[in-house]
């Protein structure tokens, strides 16, 4: 396995009450609440903590991409991706974005993936996201054309990347005379391309066809599994097996030395990080984002309780507990799930820099050697289900 | 009654229906409250063959390839229109409806006799702000339509009837298409609205918060001679809110027309 250290920079500062109110720290919840000097200090700390991830043997670090939210500070991960870039001396550099979709001229995203490439010499995984529904109103991009401005961006990128130029693109919604980017990515034909997604199974299919790397949010492990069963599906109707390197789940981590001690310290953190995720549910799901049938399937899950911190914990959402107990439900979530790849956030919520820090340093130590070769054991599945 | 047809235009089948006598009047529903028959429709078939059209894309079935923009919808009803062999038409839209009807005639006014566009979409003031009408769950959006939100109860049944929900999700998303961005308009409108040549009455909800009254003034403004009336007690959709009152203005303008021509 594969372990990532997976940052979403919140605003640690945000005012939870207030978030409450307004039923939302996404699109509506004023930035008259940023606080730059407290913002600039958890820039500089969460930069640092990457920059660790590198020494600490972790296999890569992540970004990610969310516009006009509390949630995250990373509306534009290149920069941050390009702060890191030379810091970072042997892990993959992940920006599990960039939302195509949003762009008008993804070109630009072309761009800034190849730089990064360069100048890490070859250690850049480019992230495809459509960008969650909240997005398409903070950029104000027609949600209905989300998908086919998606699939053409990735067409117009991969082509950038791979067919000499000058050449003329000629799509619906993105025309270009001259597609000749300078630079060309460092690996060849190009970056992994990796595609982060909720469980959508157009997002699955065309991820499989394509042969890239799936990587699923946060979701309960059993959720997990079945999305990742899904994926192996449609890599056999494509007529090949997925492999476990095709596979990433994006989990949290909190270590401490009993399983009560660590539930006790991850709860707040646990539950000030639910909070970062409210959203107006209208807003979350803009007309022509998803099909009609998701759509009609989101309508039938809703009423469903929030999740509490010991829920996060029990559904295997996320991994708390001593050393040892960690280290098995890593163990038991990778056979039941079967991926290659764990993106593993040890920051979360309101979560300070100090203890985030030490959280780290413990999931390096107890964590990491012990998983460097470990591959899914499908046989002990029906064990871990 | 109205008879309801199945017509064939375009690709696309689309109910359409029918009722009164006298000289057409077609009438281009709202986004949200639809292609349904209401007292409004009652009052003006007893002066006028009232023929109301279901907008393709929002009744259910899928929406056609070719409609991604209003443009679409306004050349749609023009061939609609010569299909039908319709002459000397009264022009009515609203919301949506009324900014199909705008486009349409500033594209060809021939088959015309007036235009009638209640609370439209489609121009922007700058620095008037309305509802967002993405923004809200499905019933409030439809009570924010309506002055008294009392009145839009049989809206909000219909609407949201559980049979309905085909419909309401595949309308949702031809709105998303037509009006997310930019929200509600297209700045390529207001310069061609001087075109329209043809009697026109503007209907405004003084109450309208989706587009506040100064989209009204607006609208008088950008369309030469057109009048303008605004209707207490009524908010986005006065011809459901005050289904009499808004008939009554519209058989007075084609009334005062007629006398002047």
């Amino acid at each position: 396995m594969k372990i990532f250290n997976f940052h979403l920079m919140p605003y640690a500062h945000a005012d939870m009450a207030e978030i409450d109110r307004n039923g939302a720290a996404w699109v509506t919840y004023s930035n008259s609440h940023y606080d730059p000097v407290k913002g600039a200090q958890l820039f500089n700390d969460y930069l640092d903590e990457l920059e660790k991830a590198d020494e600490l043997g972790f296999d890569g670090v992540c970004v990610n991409e969310h516009h006009q939210t509390a949630y995250g500070m990373m509306p534009v991960p290149g920069v941050l991706a390009g702060a890191l870039s030379r810091k970072i001396k042997k892990s993959k550099l992940a920006i599990l974005g960039r939302a195509l979709p949003l762009v008008n001229n993804p070109l630009t995203i072309a761009e800034e993936y190849a730089i990064l490439d360069n100048i890490t010499r070859g250690r850049v995984i480019a992230g495809f996201v459509r960008g969650i529904g909240a997005e398409y109103h903070s950029m104000g991009v027609n949600p209905a054309e989300s998908n086919q401005r998606f699939v053409e961006a990735h067409d117009l990128i991969v082509q950038s990347w791979t067919k000499p130029g000058p050449f003329a693109f000629e799509g619906k919604y993105y025309n270009l005379r001259y597609v000749n980017p300078w630079p060309l990515p460092y690996q060849k034909p190009h970056p992994p391309i990796w595609t982060p997604s909720s469980g959508s199974i157009s997002t699955i299919r065309w991820s499989a066809a394509h042969r890239y790397t799936y990587c699923q949010t946060l979701a309960p492990i059993a959720n997990v599994a079945r999305v990742f069963d899904a994926f192996r599906e449609e890599a056999d109707k494509c007529g090949y097996q997925a492999s476990p390197d095709q596979l990433a789940w994006s989990n949290a981590i909190y270590i401490a030395e009993t399983d009560e001690k660590a539930r006790r310290e991850a709860r707040p953190y646990l539950e000030t990080y639910g909070k970062f995720f409210k959203m107006n549910p209208v807003m979350m799901s803009p007309p022509g984002y998803s099909s009609i049938e998701s759509v009609k399937r989101q309508r039938t899950m809703r009423g469903q309780r929030p999740q509490t911190p010991d829920d996060l914990i029990d559904l295997g959402t996320v991994i708390v507990g001593s050393p040892n107990t960690v280290r098995e439900k890593l163990a038991a979530s990778q056979d039941l799930a079967g991926f290659g790849y764990s993106l593993t956030k040890t920051q979360f919520g309101t979560m300070p820099h100090e203890m985030a820090v030490v959280n780290q340093a413990a999931v390096a130590e107890e964590v990491l050697p012990y998983f460097k070769d470990r591959v899914p054991q499908p046989a002990k599945r029906a064990a871990a289900e | 009654m109205p008879r309801t047809d199945t017509v064939r235009s375009n690709n696309i089948d689309i109910r359409v229906q029918r009722g009164g006598s006298g000289g057409p009047l077609l009438f281009l529903p709202d986004a949200h409250i639809g292609a349904a028959w209401l007292l409004f429709h009652d009052k003006l078939a007893q002066r006028f063959e009232v023929i109301l059209p279901e907008h393709p894309g929002y009744g259910g079935g899928d929406a056609p390839f070719w409609l991604e923009r209003v443009p679409d919808l306004a050349n749609f009803y023009l061939d609609l229109m010569a299909q039908l062999d319709l002459k000397r038409v009264h022009l009515v839209g609203a919301a949506l409806g009324g900014w199909i009807a705008a486009e349409l005639a500033t594209r060809n006014a021939a088959r015309l006799a007036s235009l009638t566009l209640i609370d439209p979409w489609g121009l922007r003031v700058d620095g008037v702000g309305g509802i967002d009408p993405f923004a809200s769950v499905d019933e409030r959006t439809l009570r924010d339509l309506f002055f008294d939100a009392r009145a839009a109860d049989a809206s909000v049944a219909r609407v949201l009837a559980p049979e309905g929900e085909d419909a309401l999700l595949k309308g949702k998303m031809v709105t998303a298409k037509l009006a997310w961005q930019p929200r509600l308009h297209d700045p390529q409108l207001a310069k061609w609205l001087h075109r329209i040549d043809v009697p026109t009455l503007i209907v405004w909800g003084k109450e309208d918060r989706l587009l506040p009254p100064p989209y009204g003034a607006a609208w008088q403004k950008a369309i030469p001679n057109a009048r303008l009336v605004t209707l207490v007690g009524a908010g986005h959709v006065p011809h459901v809110e005050e289904p009499a009152d808004t008939a009554g203005v519209i058989v007075d303008f084609i009334a005062q027309q007629r006398v002047a021509t």
